[in-house]
């Protein structure tokens, strides 16, 4: 199977503002130190690790939010490292993302029909509204939803919105940046349920970027653990979760605290 | 004996009849740990909020009783409310960042209680206050003490806000959901944290989360609620083998396990929630006709 | 189908009809209607002087003359059709100066607060050294330079005012433009200034619709102050400002000269700061 992305010693720093001195430029922090991987197609790749991991800069620099400072991102053979804006628009149908949080996400001024239609238009479809009833339905939001605004919804159904945004341009890659974690436990099984059926159904890659394991299990082929900007754990779902090679990882499966009052927690 | 005891609570949104607590029943006894459990807007936060009189001004309490170690509250004047809620309970909240104030130092902020409701003497207070930050295992106490709050990591700050809730001696301790902001090694060693101390201290504790996991890890009992109301409540151990009600058996399929990929996550089914809506509306309806009959 | 929607009672709370929309729409309309009929519904010419009829009280005190119905002023002209005539000149000021400000000042801020860097960096410091001028010495100075006039009012009122508006929307936008519905916008390829007009521009208008009839109203003040202080317009022609500072001569002998223009000076300025309220409550989406 061919790889999707191939990420190569990445680097990316950004100016740490709180230590901005009186006059000059900020000292830079190192989020990413120099991270590699490669993303074969049709793959959900899980990507863990706490707060300060580097996971959301890292999805964010694969998606080309972010300019990465060292190495390289190649998206399907292509180097997408340092490409220019203009460049990148025709890239951008074929890689889309999913936001952590639906509220922040959605503009909360434009109907839910509106905000599914921008980006079609933007990219030159011609039966944009047809395009939009058909994300809907694929999320399985009933299409008189287009008429509301993301304030008239929940949030479950505004992180479908959010999911649906994404599908309707048919890319070839989702990045999911923790878009389960704001959720209840019902809305979040509903979320990934739609999401893994979506995956299959529309031939989909997906970059599912969260802190929680269990979510990951559920979902996801291989597991990429980061800590502190590395990478220290990259395998196989199923191997991470019976043989964690890496000390963090442990650790990490240990805090998780399972709904089963005889878990041992030491 | 027990030190909370809430009877028949319910409430609902200001200029409205949108219910936000429905008949709430429920006792926390001295060193118990229970834990309110729910989907948002279920208004488990609302009851820990309802009990330290800290409602938002849009919500108004109906009727009911909140018995704080004996006393009503309800039936004090909002003066002596506060002040009996200030001696005899204490929050920890959730977001470590914004209940910390910013622009001042961390010693003063948690000897303030104390010197100015218990009227101790600020040398005391001072002390109480390194005693507590070496019981929740801050390192070097004294520096702590003289630091801002965006000095300390999140988790530092978290302990700082325990050892505060810990310092009047308070004898029931509201947490709302004090570890969702934390990352989950850090959420632990917080959890066993705030175990031990109120083993420790005998403190009666109502622990609001979202997570059935946390749950399983700290509480005793526990209710779960939906739509203001509680729909089960039960001992810790029983409520996980064998959920009496359909809602909460579905609460549990939803929950995902890492332990157990195999199983499929099941959304709380629609019939399920249409089922717990209308236990709801005739048990309003019974509870109105028993109400006008009275 | 369960109904999630509205589970949180949010929508429930009623929200209090637009009286506030009808009181200061309905006042500043039938004030523009005014202006605009002036000619013909003035019931006397507002510069026929004629001292016989000076300092006549309004129509229901004791020896008013019938068709001079707030009375008239020590030179005899009616405060009436005065008044009337003062709302074209003030209208004018409030909708050209207050627009063009607005303009002006929005797009800065807009610009500096979504593109940041250094058009962020040029707009800020500018606005910074400008509000370092004293603004009132700045407007006297401007007008004793260009000579009094309608253009040299609403000059001022735009030279000065701009930061106002460039300083409060840069800081909306920068808020905004943290918000993740812009990085989506990106992630699908919108160009930087699109994003500017189709995203950010309709969550700061609610804003710049609020400081825009706040601006009006503030125009409104200082036409009338500039009145006062004699560097309006001709003196001749009538205005709120310069009939309450004749007003202030004669207040013990003929209170009416300066009360009603006062009157119509104070609905009309609140009458704008809650238009902009109203309008708010009754057409931000998110708010409905």
């Amino acid at each position: 199977m061919a790889d999707l992305y191939t990420v190569e010693n990445l680097h990316l720093s950004l100016p740490d503002m709180t230590k901005k001195p009186l006059v000059g430029a900020a000292p830079r922090i190192e989020i990413l130190k120099g991270i590699s991987f490669t993303l074969p197609k049709g793959e959900i790749l899980g990507v863990v690790g706490g707060s300060g991991s580097g996971k959301s800069t890292l999805g964010r620099a694969m998606v080309r939010l972010l300019e990465p400072t060292g190495g390289r991102v190649l998206f399907d053979g292509q180097d997408i490292t340092h490409l220019e804006e203009p460049d990148l628009c025709p890239l951008r149908r074929r890689f889309q993302m999913i936001f952590q949080d639906p509220m922040s996400s959605l503009n909360p001024r434009h109907r839910v029909g509106q905000i599914i239609a921008a980006p079609l238009a933007l990219h030159g479809f011609s039966d944009v509204g047809a395009r939009v009833l058909d994300a809907l339905d694929h999320v399985g939001l009933p299409r008189g939803f287009a008429g509301r605004y993301p304030h008239e919804l929940s949030g479950g159904q505004r992180q479908r919105v959010g999911i649906a945004r994404a599908i309707a341009l048919r890319p070839e890659f989702i990045l999911a940046d923790e878009i389960v974690s704001g959720l209840d436990v019902s809305s979040q099984a509903q979320v990934l349920n739609l999401l893994e059926g979506l995956v299959k159904e529309l031939g989909l890659t997906l970059a599912f970027i969260s802190h929680d394991l269990s979510v990951i299990r559920r979902l996801c082929s291989r597991v990429l653990v980061l800590y502190r900007g590395e990478v220290v754990e990259n395998a196989a779902t199923a191997e991470v979760f019976a043989a964690p090679k890496a000390a963090y990882t442990r650790e990490l499966l240990d805090a998780i605290p399972l709904p089963d009052p005889d878990q041992v927690w030491a | 004996m027990s030190f909370l005891t809430i009877t028949g609570l319910s409430a609902k949104l200001r200029g409205t009849s949108f219910p936000i607590l429905r008949d709430v029943s429920l006792r926390v006894s001295a060193g118990e740990v229970h834990g309110l459990v729910g989907e948002s807007g279920a208004g488990k936060s609302m009851i820990g909020k309802a009990v330290l009189g800290i409602l938002p001004t849009s919500v108004e309490i109906t009727k009911g009783r909140i018995e704080l170690d004996g006393v009503d509250l309800l039936s004090l004047t909002p003066a002596e409310r506060r002040r009996r809620i200030g001696a005899t309970a204490a929050l920890i909240p959730q977001d470590p960042l914004t209940a910390l104030n910013p622009s001042r130092r961390i010693g003063p902020q948690i000897t303030d209680r104390l010197v100015d409701i218990l009227r101790w003497p600020r040398s005391r207070a001072e002390a109480r206050a390194r005693e507590l930050l070496a019981e929740v295992q801050i390192p070097d106490p004294d520096r702590v003490m003289r630091s801002y709050p965006h000095e300390l990591s999140g988790g530092m700050r978290q302990r700082i806000l325990i050892a505060s809730a810990f310092a009047a001696e308070p004898k029931l301790i509201v947490a709302d959901e004090p570890t969702t902001a934390l990352d989950v090694t850090v959420q632990k060693q917080i959890l066993k944290l705030i175990a031990e101390m109120q083993a420790r201290h005998g403190t009666a504790l109502l622990f609001v989360t979202h997570d059935l996991g946390v749950v399983s890890k700290v509480c005793q009992s526990l209710s779960v609620l939906y739509g203001g109301k509680v729909v089960e409540a039960t001992g810790v151990r029983d409520f996980f083998r064998e959920p009496a009600h359909a809602y909460s058996r579905a609460l549990l399929a939803a929950t995902p396990k890492y332990t157990d990929p195999a199983a499929s996550l099941t959304p709380v089914p629609e019939a399920v929630i249409a089922a717990v809506q209308a236990e709801i509306a005739a048990h309003d309806r019974t509870h109105d006709r028993s109400a006008r009959r009275g | 189908m369960v109904d999630k929607s509205g589970a949180d009672g949010r929508s429930l709370i009623r929200r209090r009809a637009g009286l506030k929309l009808w009181l200061s729409g309905g006042w500043l309309a039938t004030l523009a209607l005014a202006a605009i009929l002036a000619p013909w519904i003035a019931p006397q010419d507002p510069l026929a002087q004629d001292l016989f009829l000076g300092r006549l009280p309004p129509v229901w005190i004791q020896g008013a003359e019938p068709g001079f119905y707030l009375g008239t002023d020590s030179l005899g002209r009616d405060v009436l059709s005065r008044i009337l005539y003062g709302a074209r000149l003030a209208l004018i000021v409030a909708l050209v100066a207050g627009t063009v400000t607005c303009v002006i000042g929005a797009s800065l801020g807009l610009l500096a607060g979504f593109l940041r860097g250094w058009v962020d960096v040029v707009i800020s410091r500018a606005i910074d050294i400008w509000m370092a001028f004293p603004p009132v010495l700045f407007s006297i100075l401007l007008i004793a330079v260009m000579g009094p006039g309608l253009q040299s009012i609403i000059l001022a009122i735009v030279v000065i005012d701009w930061t106002r508006f460039a300083r409060v929307v840069r800081a909306e936008a920068m808020a905004q433009g943290a918000m993740d519905y812009v990085a989506s916008a990106q992630v699908a390829g919108r160009g930087r200034i699109s994003t500017m007009l189709t995203e950010i521009l309709p969550n700061v208008l609610p804003t710049i619709i609020a400081l825009l009839t706040l601006e009006m109203g503030i125009a409104v003040i200082v036409e009338a102050i500039l009145s006062f202080v004699n560097l309006s317009i001709s003196t001749d022609d009538p205005t709120w400002g310069g009939m309450i500072a004749e007003g202030r001569t004669s207040i013990h002998q003929a209170w009416w000269v300066l009360i009603f223009p006062l009157i119509t000076l104070f609905l009309t300025v609140l009458s704008f700061s809650q238009l902009g309220e109203g309008l708010k409550d009754r057409f931000d989406p998110v708010l409905r």
